[in-house]
């Protein structure tokens, strides 16, 4: 058994399969996070990421170029969070109704376009960055991704930068503490609210579009699988921090590597108890985490001027 | 308890209901033009979508109604199919009312499923009692299956809205296991466990009866359904327990301050929903017309699209009958759309237009409503006291 975990954890394929896996998960769960720290329980991350890969291949067969590919992902991502944005924070309908429908819709969308048209592969090329990537076991995992992996490294400061050092970021957090207090020092309670899904939705497109560009190279109905689900429990498991979210984003995506690696390397464990893992382990540290942190007080709670 | 158990809902007070249930205008001419308006505008986009991607909108039309309606028998097939949908759906409509988002039905389906399955083929005896003995059993699946979330929600106050949808997929990777074990679900036996991997075979007697009507074979787990309706709309409507439910859907503190224990009464209307999803998967694998066996990929989405008529039925139980039919028509149509060139994937963009158009209405209504009371109230405002009567007196 110790054997077994010290031969996955000194092979390099190991950390290339966790950080390619968790690029998704980074992705997915920082851009909720924002949501959720302005008060938003989005649930349509699932959605969100499926509409981001399809654009990627859309992007990609319309002109023949990953960041073509990444680009109109993005905007499918970001079409989703209008729709979701719009329906619950302009006419105020329930947040969870409007992010079921749209994962539904959008689930249903894909896969009847992609069966109606076909779409050629969309891949990404490789970038390899000198000397960096020829460090022992991790630099390959880390210096010679697909070239959309890169934007990660930029992503996660820039969102801290916006979140904890702007006053867009203040407002935003503020939103999602005490949208009364926020109201009536000025702040649009529900603009800032859409903006912070606006973020979600561009950060799970890229999300989705780097699943296709940079690891399967092609678009089926499954490709997220509810993953974006994972990634909600993500944030919760980071209780609502942005370093503790990019940790159980790289944490879920260890565990689907180790569920990749395992059965790869001879050790026998039934397969489907392994698919079960990712959802397994989400659950027991969210069971783990839930009460150790603190939400954001207003979190999933509609606002409406005067209400209350 | 006391107020553990409200994970999402900090504030009570404002944690009134996730779908409120009375549109909040009078005006009936007003609200039936935007429900019309936006109905049509659904339906207007799924037909572009087919005309834009070389389909005929009416040849599609034509073809949903012949597959569910119009040819020979269909009403049969899609009565029968209705009966699940329904069944999920009255119970997420109880828990919805109750303040409770439960979103992992395609899971409790799937358990329910499975529990029925172990004990109809194990448990000898005559066949009425080897079938209610497993539809029972499978709503004891379900009940589980939801009984884990509502564990963790009540324990450790862990929002059921994740918790619901993360356990279905695992319920997915159990089924699929469990199809692989010939002790736990597989058949056993080995020839056909090694070929197909599926469930063992129901026994041909195990399978509930059917009635024929007008010539439509309906599968009498469709009775089952409405009567499951029926009693759930009592049970809401005309009960204390129905009133409790809303006590606590509505608002927590108050239902404190009435004595209604919140905690274990959310815990026990999440599993009770769970157990109706349970009874849909146990239906879905002893009814007549459909499969005597367990396979990959059972519950076929029945659970994810009684979900979308609870949505639809916006918490009113006997709503639920009509939406619960609007969907079964969707779905045995859709069987015919193969002649048509398009995709029955169209469906489910259907389905999901038509939730998203009933939301808007009574959003655009609540918003109407609100405008008109901001401007009876205004002139009373203290900013403009001075114009007040007694204003005037003391000045």
């Amino acid at each position: 058994m110790f054997d077994a975990i010290a031969t996955l954890l000194t092979s390099d394929a190991m950390y290339v399969s966790t950080f390619q896996l968790s690029v998704l998960f980074v992705f997915a769960g920082t851009g909720e996070w924002v949501a959720e720290r302005a008060g938003t329980f989005n649930i349509s991350v699932e959605g969100m990421l499926l509409a981001g890969a399809f654009g990627a291949v859309v992007g990609h067969e319309w002109i023949a170029s990953g960041v073509v590919g990444l680009v109109v992902g993005a905007l499918f991502g970001l079409l989703v969070a209008i729709l979701q944005a719009n329906l619950s924070h302009r006419l105020t309908a329930n947040q969870f109704v409007v992010g079921l429908a749209l994962n539904v819709l959008v689930l249903g969308l894909t896969a009847f376009l992609s069966r109606t048209f076909t779409f050629g592969p969309a891949r990404a090329q490789v970038l390899t960055v000198p000397l960096l990537a020829d460090i022992p076991l991790v630099g390959e995992a880390l210096f010679a991704r697909p070239w959309p992996a890169y934007l990660v490294y930029p992503f996660v400061p820039l969102l801290w930068w916006a979140v904890y050092r702007t006053r867009w970021g203040l407002e935003a957090r503020s939103v999602g503490e005490n949208p009364q207090a926020a109201d009536v020092t000025g702040i649009d309670v529900n603009a800032r609210r859409r903006q912070a899904i606006y973020v979600t939705g561009l950060a799970c497109g890229i999300g989705g579009a780097f699943i296709v560009l940079g690891q399967v190279g092609s678009f089926q109905s499954g490709i997220i699988n509810g993953r974006g689900f994972v990634a909600i429990a993500a944030v919760i498991f980071g209780g609502w921090t942005l370093r503790g979210t990019v940790i159980g984003g790289v944490l879920f995506g260890f565990v689907q590597a180790l569920t990749i690696a395992i059965p790869a390397n001879g050790y026998s464990i039934d397969p489907f108890v392994l698919s079960a893992a990712p959802y397994v382990v989400a659950l027991t540290v969210v069971m783990v985490f839930a009460t150790r942190v603190r939400q954001p007080r207003a979190l999933a709670q509609p606002f409406v001027r005067g209400l209350t | 308890m006391g107020s553990s158990g409200v994970a999402l809902m900090n504030d009570p007070v404002r944690s009134a209901r996730w779908i409120t249930r009375r549109l909040p205008t009078s005006n009936p001419v007003l609200t039936t033009l935007l429900y019309v308006l936006s109905l049509a505008v659904a339906l207007g986009i799924s037909g572009l979508l087919v005309a834009s991607t070389g389909g005929s909108a009416s040849a599609v039309l034509g073809a949903l109604l012949d597959g569910s309606l119009r040819t020979p028998g269909a009403w049969g097939l899609t009565l029968t199919t209705m009966a699940p949908l329904l069944m999920v759906a009255v119970g997420t409509i109880v828990a919805t009312r109750a303040c409770l988002v439960n979103i992992g039905q395609e899971g409790q389906v799937l358990m329910g499923a499975c529990f029925a399955g172990y004990l109809a083929v194990r448990l000898g005896g005559p066949a009425w009692f080897v079938i209610t003995a497993s539809i029972l059993f499978g709503a004891v699946g379900g009940g589980v299956w939801a009984g884990v979330a509502a564990g963790l929600r009540a324990w450790r106050n862990v929002p059921e809205v994740l918790t619901t949808l993360l356990l279905s997929f695992v319920a997915v990777s159990l089924l699929t296991y469990g199809l692989r074990q010939n002790w736990l679900l597989g058949d056993r036996n080995d020839e056909i466990i090694n070929q197909l991997n599926s469930g063992e075979k129901l026994p041909p007697d195990i399978q509930l009866p059917e009635f024929t009507v007008f010539g439509n074979e309906i599968d009498s787990a469709f009775l089952i359904a409405v009567g499951l309706a029926a009693v759930l709309a009592v049970i809401v409507g005309r009960t204390v327990l129905g009133a409790r439910i809303d006590i606590v859907g509505f608002n927590p503190r108050a239902a404190q301050r009435f004595g209604v224990a919140s905690g274990p009464l959310s815990s026990a209307v999440l599993i009770g929903s769970g157990a109706t999803a349970g009874v849909a998967g146990a239906v879905l694998l002893t009814g007549a017309a459909a499969s005597d066996r367990l396979v990959f990929g059972f519950s076929g989405n029945f659970g994810w699209d009684g979900l979308l008529v609870a949505l639809l039925a916006r918490n009113r139980v006997l709503l639920a009958i009509p939406m619960a039919f609007l969907f079964a028509v969707l779905r045995t149509g859709s069987s015919f759309l193969a002649s048509t060139g398009v995709d029955r994937k169209m469906t489910d963009v259907v389905q999901a237009l038509l939730v998203l158009a009933l939301l808007i209405p009574p959003a655009v209504l609540a918003g109407i409503e609100r405008r008109r009371t901001l401007a009876q109230i205004s002139p009373a405002s203290p900013v403009r006291a001075v114009d007040s009567p007694i204003a005037e007196k003391v000045g």
